[in-house]
């Protein structure tokens, strides 16, 4: 099988890719969307959307902490800020960003005509609309926002208004969306891979996303669980939290970060996958060791949920926990360094060219090792204590998250864009894009570590005179960051949406492999209907 | 290979079973507190939680260096017109360990008196380590003609004394404040 030579050039379509237009037009193709395309296509949007909503939150932050003193806001509205912007990003900006590339891409990349379960992949997608909006309604209840910190902890959520009770009820639905994606993720990989494709010949992509997936129905139902939990000690006399009545605040922290802690990395795993792509295809070079790729996902996946109380080392844990916490998180870099020399390796000696996807994906190596490395000097007990909820922190994990899971799904953004749109983007302005979002970024967070280091705390509207200078520089990097994001939307994405720009080819990447490069530019309505035969690197259709 | 469906109802499973399982982290957060002892927050709870076990319901010190046994001699100078005694003569202490000895002391005069104790230590180095949490010595007292008292000592020996140190000698010496002795 393996001997049969694959024809480059002159393939011609044979096996059912289908422009033609079954589907409903107008609002109907959106709203009744089963098509993977369209339904990836509406929570990418979404995904946007909500970051832009995020991003206002923190830029309101970071107007009132451009100088010392209460200038914009009160206190009250700047801790609802505070909780708002961190939940929206992290379950209405990234989750769903990368829910709509999995949407997008698996399917094409493992050969499939569509997700497994159409329509209720159609009800996870609109199942977040109705979530968002009561999300974002809570502004305007009677007493704001949840004000208690994204990680909602007890006891203080006892006492926060009924918007409190909507959050929760919103993070249900999010939660109960989420499930229903990774269900389907999962069926569809396992189920509906071209028969020529093994497990470990699936683009890194799909790999990680399997092991994201797994993750998410492992953890989403513990949260669901803590949360509701916290909704009946509010209104039906459970007393699971409540000191007063026997309950344990600190319990609520240990079972919400077993569920947070594997979520930090349903927040970066897709990420993985996205550089995994993209590096090989510039560095025109093999993914340097495949296979190691694949255990050190899975590893980081399993540790994960031994690691947990490393957000709790000042809970008055006993030395013995602090120290189990402590080595098993110092044990989650080795296969995150596995990694990250494996895109290094593949690198080495390559014959690189620098778009705009293979920017953002060398820049998400270099910033994310930095936000890596900071996560190493956090995870040391004695250290924590001291920059526990300070700016450090706050730099970490944006690192992490920003300069991490962001910079990927830009890249990722920026190979695919030609496949989803047709239309290449304009180089000039991709690469205007990435220098201004690197530089802006960095100077929006790397003066956060001297704040940190200097004892600045988190979640406060105000501080004191000697953490003017950075914050005032964190400020204007973070206007200029959110200004660049509007840009990428305007400039970049919608141009390609409204068809604008030069004719994508095909295969637009000379060094991309993969099936999602076997299908026209832009991707029919209709892609594999009946299963491709596949060469023996199940990277390209013979027939 | 299963169907898409029987793989989905097994997906949904986990799910659920992971949703009872955060419920389930709540008697197992418990249980492990209570195995390892690690939630107990105050010592009248450990106290309690001991004797339920069968154990002796004392306090857990564990600053109690028990390899070391140091013999505390109680001492009083009567200078004055009372009976001042100790109720115990000597005692044999680890270091670290709370003690409490009591006391005894009697205004025999027919009128009314005020004194303070003043400790003092043989041998003298031992006078840094030998911490008293609670001592007559710290206040003035006024007492009646013929008034008795019985008054506590409480202390520990800091485990940090120099291991030469055996034998200490505590002696109180009590004043007369303000009269014209």
């Amino acid at each position: 099988m393996s001997s049969i030579s694959h024809s480059d050039g002159g393939f011609v379509d044979s096996h059912g890719h289908d422009d033609h237009d079954h589907h409903p037009h107008g609002w109907r193709r959106w709203v009744y969307a089963t098509n993977h395309k369209d339904i990836g296509t509406l929570y990418l949007l979404f995904a946007f959307t909500m970051l832009m909503f995020g991003g206002v939150l923190a830029l309101l932050i970071r107007a009132e902490l451009f100088q010392p003193g209460l200038q914009i806001v009160n206190p009250e509205l700047f801790n609802q800020l505070t909780t708002m912007h961190g939940l929206i990003m992290v379950f209405g900006a990234i989750m769903p960003a990368f829910v709509g590339f999995a949407n997008w891409m698996i399917p094409l990349q493992i050969g499939a005509s569509d997700m497994a379960f159409a329509r209720m992949n159609n009800f996870s997608f609109w199942l977040m609309i109705p979530a968002a909006v009561m999300l974002s309604s809570t502004f305007f209840m009677p007493g704001g926002a949840p004000a208690a910190g994204w990680t909602l902890y007890a006891p203080l959520t006892m006492q926060m208004g009924p918007s409190m009770d909507v959050a929760i009820f919103a993070l249900h639905i999010l939660g109960a969306s989420s499930i229903m994606g990774s269900i389907n993720i999962i069926v569809t990989i396992l189920n509906m891979r071209a028969p020529d494709m093994p497990l470990m010949k699936m683009p890194m992509f799909v790999w990680t996303w399997l092991i994201t997936a797994f993750l998410l129905i492992a953890v989403m139902p513990v949260l669901a669980g803590v949360i509701t939990m916290t909704l009946t000690d509010r209104h039906f006399g459970t007393t699971f939290f409540n000191p007063a009545a026997g309950g344990d605040p600190v319990m609520f922290q240990h079972i919400f970060w077993f569920f947070g802690h594997p979520e930090v990395y349903i927040m970066i795993l897709p990420a993985f996958g996205i550089v995994s792509q993209i590096i090989p295809a510039f560095a025109r070079k093999k993914l340097f060791g495949y296979s190691s790729m694949v255990y050190a996902t899975a590893s980081i996946a399993i540790l994960s949920f031994i690691v947990w109380a490393h957000h709790m080392y000042t809970t008055g844990m006993p030395v013995t926990g602090q120290l189990f916490f402590m080595y098993a998180t110092m044990l989650i870099s080795v296969p995150t360094g596995v990694k990250v020399f494996n895109w290094v390796a593949t690198m080495w000696k390559g014959s690189m060219t620098f778009e705009t996807p293979m920017l953002f994906a060398v820049g998400f190596i270099f910033v994310f090792t930095m936000g890596g490395f900071t996560g190493l000097i956090l995870s040391m007990a004695p250290i924590d204590l001291q920059l526990q909820d300070g700016y450090y922190v706050v730099a970490h994990f944006h690192y992490v998250l920003v300069a991490g899971s962001l910079f990927a799904m830009f890249a990722g953004a920026y190979y695919w864009l030609p496949k989803w749109s047709g239309v290449m983007y304009n180089e000039a302005r991709g690469k205007l894009h990435f220098w201004w979002t690197l530089i802006a970024f960095n100077i929006t967070f790397f003066p956060m570590h001297f704040l940190g280091l200097a004892g600045m705390p988190r979640r406060y509207a105000d501080y004191p005179m000697q953490f003017a200078d950075f914050n005032a520089i964190a400020s204007v990097g973070a206007f200029f960051f959110g200004f660049a994001q509007v840009y990428f939307f305007f400039f970049i994405v919608l141009p390609c949406m409204l068809g604008k720009g030069e004719k994508a080819a095909q295969q637009p990447w000379e060094g991309a492999e993969g099936l999602e490069w076997e299908v026209p530019s832009p991707a029919p309505h209709h892609t594999y209907e009946t299963p491709p035969k596949l060469n023996a690197e199940a990277t390209k259709v013979i027939g | 290979m299963q169907t898409n469906f029987q793989l989905m109802r097994k997906l949904l499973m986990v799910s659920l079973g992971m949703f009872a399982f955060g419920y389930m982290l709540v008697p197992l957060y418990e249980a492990f507190c209570e195995w390892t002892g690690s939630n107990v927050l105050s010592l009248s709870e450990r106290e309690s939680k001991n004797s339920m076990n069968g154990r002796a319901g004392m306090p857990l010190n564990t600053q109690v260096d028990t390899s070391r046994t140091i013999s505390v001699e109680f001492d009083t100078n009567v200078r004055g017109p009372w009976n001042f005694a100790p109720m115990t003569r000597s005692l044999n202490v680890h270091p670290g360990e709370l003690v409490t000895v009591m006391f005894e002391f009697q205004n025999i005069q027919n009128r009314t008196m005020s004194a303070q104790a003043i400790p003092s230590y043989a041998p003298q180095q031992a006078a840094s380590y030998f911490n008293k949490v609670e001592c007559f010595c710290f206040n003035q007292y006024t007492l009646a003609p013929g008034e008795k008292k019985l008054w506590p000592v409480t202390f520990y020996i800091n485990p940090k004394m120099s291991k030469d140190v055996k034998t200490i000698t505590l002696s109180y010496t009590f004043f007369e404040v303000g009269s014209s002795v």
